[in-house]
């Protein structure tokens, strides 16, 4: 008999700060935390803007001694699941450590390392590159670094899908619980990728918005207007556990996780299907999966970039599967605010999907301004909305076709 | 003054409180420190590069304490 599976706890790191409260009030607000890149120099870039984290604060969460080994990206990830520790009230020496694992997901890994670290081998030669490089790298290292901090045995799995990752992340811990192969995953995603290659890359496939005149105003998904993602940067990890077990230790129970679905469009190395068949299939996998109808969904938390082909390719699918209902569901999506946080994008939007859940009300798409009629679907544009929500999909996708689908439901006890 | 600087470099290497910093002396050792074998290869990387030596790989076994390192130090400055 398969487990059921709940949300105890979360914690971000954000643009926004520390915390997903505080992700949650600048999300309801409507605020842009897009801004002219401070951390480099972008005078000879096409792309001036992204969401950094600007002053990073995790002295308070981490000492200082044990993150000066980790890369920004484990350092994100590390600070993030402290806080889903502690808002979950849980202690994990008072239980079996053996059962207790970590999923991540990321793009880039320890991509600030991997920078930093050529520059020295071709600057000063091999003798001069760090005995921390390999570990600071490595994309497993936040994984790795959260098992460590916290003492926990269990499984530390690294997932990388692109920017499905920390979706699919999320997915396979939801299943270790689900069957009994584990008690409680830490899982979520990091991406700290906010770097002159970085964006050069994704400038060079016209990715990314050029309107560096209005940062705020930049990332408009679903907008006719619209030109491109932002990069953003920072982590988001949630806390899953067997419902038996929050309640009996009389847990806050955020919301129930229950379906996931995954598939891959096999089509091109960005481009998505565009027929969106890939999502279409996540989104149908995660349903049957949810065991739950489309009708009974109330909300979706949608992937919406801002780049001319997600959206429409992501309409296309939510039409395909939810038919006429797709009139009716409101389509919410978070990048416009906190720009993309590529491989921890899903993980944010997870957060997201359960304060929606928590608190019966819908975040806006801000810069919403056009509509583009290709892209049709019911968004909640510009101001949130007050709405019972029980069941809230998020949909992720991510270059090289891979698309995944969580879905979270109310919690009654 | 080769100790002070050692003292310098690796409490900027750990991440030293103060406190810390003042308690060391050259009997402090690796161990107590918690340097590890990732640690000992940065800081003496740093090491060679202030005072412009080149430590032998093999050497780093037979530091034991501060006081190793830094006797270790005259003893190429000043030979």
């Amino acid at each position: 008999m398969p487990r059921r599976v709940v949300v105890t706890g979360m914690g971000c790191v954000t643009p926004f700060g520390n915390g997903w409260q505080t992700l949650w009030d600048n999300l309801l607000a409507g605020r842009s935390a897009v801004s002219e890149i401070t951390s480099f120099d972008t005078s000879s870039f096409r792309t001036k803007i992204a969401a950094e984290i600007k002053n990073f604060e995790i002295d308070t969460l981490i000492p200082r001694q044990i993150y000066r080994k980790f890369d920004r990206f484990s350092q994100f990830a590390a600070a993030a699941a402290k806080l889903a520790l502690l808002d979950s009230g849980i202690e994990p020496a008072d239980f079996d450590r053996a059962r207790f694992g970590v999923s991540l997901g990321n793009g880039f890994g320890g991509i600030n390392t991997a920078l930093l670290q050529t520059e020295t081998l071709q600057e000063r030669g091999e003798k001069r590159v760090s005995p921390f490089c390999i570990p600071m790298m490595l994309s497993s290292s936040a994984a790795s670094d959260i098992s460590m901090l916290f003492g926990l045995n269990g499984a530390s799995e690294t997932v990388s899908t692109a920017c499905a990752s920390s979706s699919d992340a999320i997915g396979l811990a939801f299943n270790r619980i689900r069957c009994g192969m584990a008690d409680f995953m830490l899982c979520g995603g990091s991406e700290a990728a906010i770097n002159p290659l970085i964006l050069a890359g994704f400038s060079s496939m016209k990715a990314l918005s050029e309107k560096n005149g209005k940062p705020q105003e930049a990332c408009r998904p679903f907008d006719s207007e619209r030109d491109g993602f932002v990069i953003g940067e920072g982590a988001a990890m949630l806390l899953l556990e067997p419902l038996e077990s929050a309640k009996a230790r009389k847990a806050a129970i955020y919301a129930e996780l229950i379906g996931y679905g995954a598939a891959n469009d096999a089509f091109h190395l960005t481009q998505p299907d565009p027929n969106g068949l890939g999502l279409e299939r996540a989104l149908k996998a995660a349903l049957a999966d949810a065991e739950i109808e489309p009708r009974d969904v109330g909300c979706i938390n949608a992937h919406g970039t801002g780049t001319t082909a997600n959206d429409r390719v992501e309409a296309v699918a939510v039409r395909s599967v939810f038919g006429d209902l797709a009139e009716r569901i409101p389509v919410t999506a978070n990048k416009s605010m906190t720009g993309h946080l590529l491989g921890a994008a899903g993980a944010l939007e997870a957060v997201a999907s359960v304060a929606t859940l928590l608190h019966d009300e819908i975040p806006p798409i801000i810069n919403l301004k056009n509509p583009d009629p290709e892209c049709r679907l019911n968004f909640v544009a510009n101001v949130s909305k007050k709405a019972p929500v029980e069941t809230v999909v998020s949909e992720s996708s991510g270059f090289g076709g891979h698309n995944s689908v969580l879905i979270f439901k109310k919690f009654k006890g | 003054m080769y100790f002070e600087k050692i003292v310098e470099i690796i409490a900027n290497h750990l991440a030293l409180d103060e406190e810390k910093v003042k308690q060391l002396t050259p009997e402090s050792s690796m161990k107590e420190m918690k340097i590890d074998s990732l640690d000992i290869v940065e800081i003496i990387m740093k090491i060679e590069d202030e005072f412009e030596i080149e430590i032998p790989d093999d050497k780093l076994k037979e530091f034991q304490n501060l006081g190793d390192i830094a006797k270790y130090i005259q003893q190429i400055k000043e030979s």
